[in-house]
């Protein structure tokens, strides 16, 4: 074991996946906001002819805000947390550093040929797997090189226990290693051809119909659990106390909420096939299990929440904290508005509708935007060793991203809600009383918005992007790495 | 015990991977076989219909857009009888979706016509006022991908076992033979379009995404 002499811990990659975490959220974002309006208004779908419509960019926008930019703040996070919890510097090891870049290059690349492809059409189909196979085998190298290099620098620590943010980090890389694998597995038709001239790009689910159907769902659930949850939930148990100087409120709580939400969450996935063909006892036991998360998930954000404890004047002097803590309820908001709409009954009103990317929505943009976001901000001033730019414009942002998502979920809610009753509304002779198109028409003012609101926090993202540019070039030099607090210009 | 795991990650991930995949173990394994057993009657797709599926994922019209009709008064009323598993034993992938931003159409085969898609498809607006589907112009200048589409068929047999060739099931055959097949397909649809354009391509031996898309829109029943 190593004297006490501090640590020289390395950023390089870091800052690479930093940069790419506001490039790739500029780019989903923005593509976010363009089909939002062009619910509102179709014309701004027949812009750039077949590759301007609603159908090719919404995978765009999902992969581009899911593996774009979350996988770009979980990676940067975790080389960040990762060397400073295991207490290694990737300096040490010529080889984890070489795993590292390539991991950070690979996926880059993997990224921007998916834009390319997704956008020509290439497309599988199945949410969030929408990658053809090529494009999945890049996945898989990079994701096992991050594998490489986790349980490398696990193995170099000389911190006997390994500290809560680590096992999160830990899931995310094993479950979404078996479900990606899963998922994705696919036959390329080329094979098969004989000598029919056809595309190398084409690939068939090696699961049909109802099967394909209960994997995707097992997977495309799961996906929101283990990059949109977990790697945040790791994000938020070392940042939190960080950022704000306090213990973890509870060792045990921790243990509990973490283990609960391991076994509980794969079940949920079938509450996204209620009143579809899977089995019925699975359709239940979906709808139970989505239940019985909100202790797990509550657990955690609790355990967050407590450990403010004494100490909530921190939220009146550091944005930071207040991006932390305002992530945290949208979690338990989200946590609980998702069993909600799982429980049978409610999901008959609810699903197809726009409550789903409602409930989505104020996860995301709440829980995983703002918690990334404060995550970079805590981490700027110690890669960088400068002064956050302006904490004015961080208040700003937080208050504008906030009416952002609020416009967003609100109208939302009420748009899905009218749709679901109206599909299902009879009049007094027992004919259906609303065509589909009046249902349609109907949602126009919520839609406009909605856009609204996806406008103001891509700004807000616009102005986090710019205070870390700021910050980087001409933050005021620190002499010494801040403890807690991260410093802030006014 | 949790402390020991924390100082042990290889056991740590070890627990921790059996925890998660438990509930996948119990909930997809014994399924499988019972689930993909086709309905009496169904036929897997031509390689047209085919094309025209690749056509319908391309421009992800599953994005808004379900093929799955609930068990409610309410859905049958507006799209017909509701969903079977067995209906959808060829259906790979599955194109479900999970939003309807405009109708089902698992059944619209019973309900529209080709004329009514072909002016559908081209200007939506102008069958549906208030629509807020985008127009697919494009549709009817790209051609469709029968190769690709023949290969997604043989795969199918090769690999899956699927019925193919079978006696009463659509024939695939080699690629000259199904290539022949796919145009003769395409003639009996493009019979019933207006859009000259197209008329004369098919005549001419090739087929736009449009007449594949129909021909898939109107075998959904």
């Amino acid at each position: 074991m190593q004297s006490n002499a501090q640590l020289e811990y390395d950023y390089s990659v870091v800052k690479l996946f930093t940069f790419t975490t506001i490039l790739f959220g500029i780019i989903g974002m923005l593509v976010g906001v363009i089909i939002a309006f062009q619910l509102a208004f179709p014309e701004l779908s027949n812009l750039a002819g077949e590759y301007g419509t609603f159908g090719r960019l919404r995978p765009l926008h999902t992969n581009g805000v899911a593996f774009g930019f979350t996988l770009s703040g979980i990676f940067a996070t975790w080389y960040y947390v990762g060397q400073r919890v295991l207490k290694m510097s990737l300096k040490e090891s010529k080889f984890l550093m070489t795993v590292a870049k390539l991991h950070f290059w690979l996926y880059f690349i993997t990224i921007l040929l998916a834009v390319v492809t997704l956008i020509s059409g290439f497309t599988t189909s199945k949410e969030y797997a929408e990658l053809e196979w090529p494009l999945d085998i890049l996945v898989v190298i990079w994701w096992v090189l991050w594998g490489v290099s986790m349980f490398g620098m696990i193995g170099m620590r000389r911190e006997r226990a390994i500290y809560v943010s680590v096992w999160y980090y830990m899931s995310s890389f094993l479950a979404i290693a078996m479900l990606y694998i899963l998922n994705n597995m696919e036959i390329p038709t080329m094979f098969f051809a004989g000598d029919a001239p056809s595309s190398a790009m084409h690939s068939i689910s090696m699961w049909a119909g109802t099967n394909d159907a209960l994997v995707q769902w097992w997977y495309g659930h799961n996906a929101v659990a283990f990059v949109f949850t977990t790697p945040i939930i790791g994000m938020i148990y070392y940042f939190l106390p960080k950022e704000s100087g306090q213990p973890v409120f509870s060792y045990k709580l921790s243990v509990l909420a973490f283990w609960g939400l391991m076994f509980v969450y794969l079940w949920a996935g079938g509450h996204h096939l209620i009143y579809s063909t899977v089995p019925d006892w699975m359709q239940t036991m979906g709808s139970a299990m989505s239940v019985v998360l909100i202790l797990p998930s509550w657990g955690s954000a609790i355990n967050m929440l407590l450990t403010m404890k004494g100490e909530w004047g921190q939220l009146q002097t550091s944005p930071v904290i207040k991006f932390m803590i305002l992530a945290s309820t949208f979690y338990m908001l989200s946590t609980i508005e998702g069993p909600i709409q799982a429980i049978k009954s409610v999901n008959a009103i609810a699903h197809f509708t726009d409550w789903i990317p409602g409930h989505v929505h104020d996860g995301t943009l709440g829980w995983v935007g703002f918690m990334i976001m404060a995550s970079l901000f805590h981490m700027a001033p110690r890669m960088f060793k400068r002064e956050l730019y302006s904490k004015k414009l961080m208040d700003n942002q937080f208050w504008l991203q906030t009416t952002g998502i609020v416009l967003y979920f609100t109208t939302m809610w009420i748009a899905g809600i009218t749709q679901g009753m109206m599909w299902r509304a009879y009049d007094e002779y027992g004919s259906l009383l609303y065509s589909f198109i009046d249902t349609v028409e109907v949602l126009h003012p919520y839609y406009t918005l909605r856009g609204i609101g996806g406008l103001f926090y891509l700004i807000g993202f616009f102005m986090f992007a710019y205070n870390m540019y700021k910050t980087a070039t001409s933050g005021r030099v620190l002499d010494r790495e801040p403890a807690n607090a991260s410093p802030m210009a006014s | 015990m949790f402390h020991w795991l924390e100082q042990r990650p290889f056991f740590f991930a070890v627990m921790l991977f059996l925890t998660v995949a438990f509930a996948g173990f119990i909930e997809i394994v014994p399924d499988f076989t019972k689930a993909s057993q086709p309905v009496v009657g169904k036929k897997p797709f031509t390689v047209l219909q085919l094309a025209g599926k690749q056509v319908y994922i391309k421009d992800s019209c599953n994005a808004c857009h379900s093929q799955l009709i609930r068990p409610f008064k309410s859905e049958t009323d507006r799209y017909g009888m509701y969903s079977l598993s067995g209906e959808y034993a060829y259906d790979r992938p599955f194109v479900w979706g999970s939003k309807r931003t405009g109708p089902d159409l698992h059944r619209v085969g019973n309900y529209r016509s080709t004329d009514w898609h072909e002016n559908h498809m081209m200007d939506p607006q102008s069958v549906v006022p208030g629509s807020l589907m985008p127009k697919y112009p494009h549709q009817f200048t790209n051609l469709a991908d029968i190769a690709t589409a023949y290969a997604n068929a043989s795969t199918q047999k090769a690999v899956f076992g699927v019925p193919y060739d079978k006696e009463g099931m659509p024939k695939l055959g080699t690629w000259k033979e199904a290539q022949a097949e796919a145009l003769a397909d395409a003639k009996k649809v493009a019979a019933d379009m207006k859009n000259q354009k197209v008329r004369d391509e098919v005549n001419a031996g090739k087929v736009p995404e449009i007449v594949a898309l129909i021909a898939y829109l109107n075998s959904l029943k």
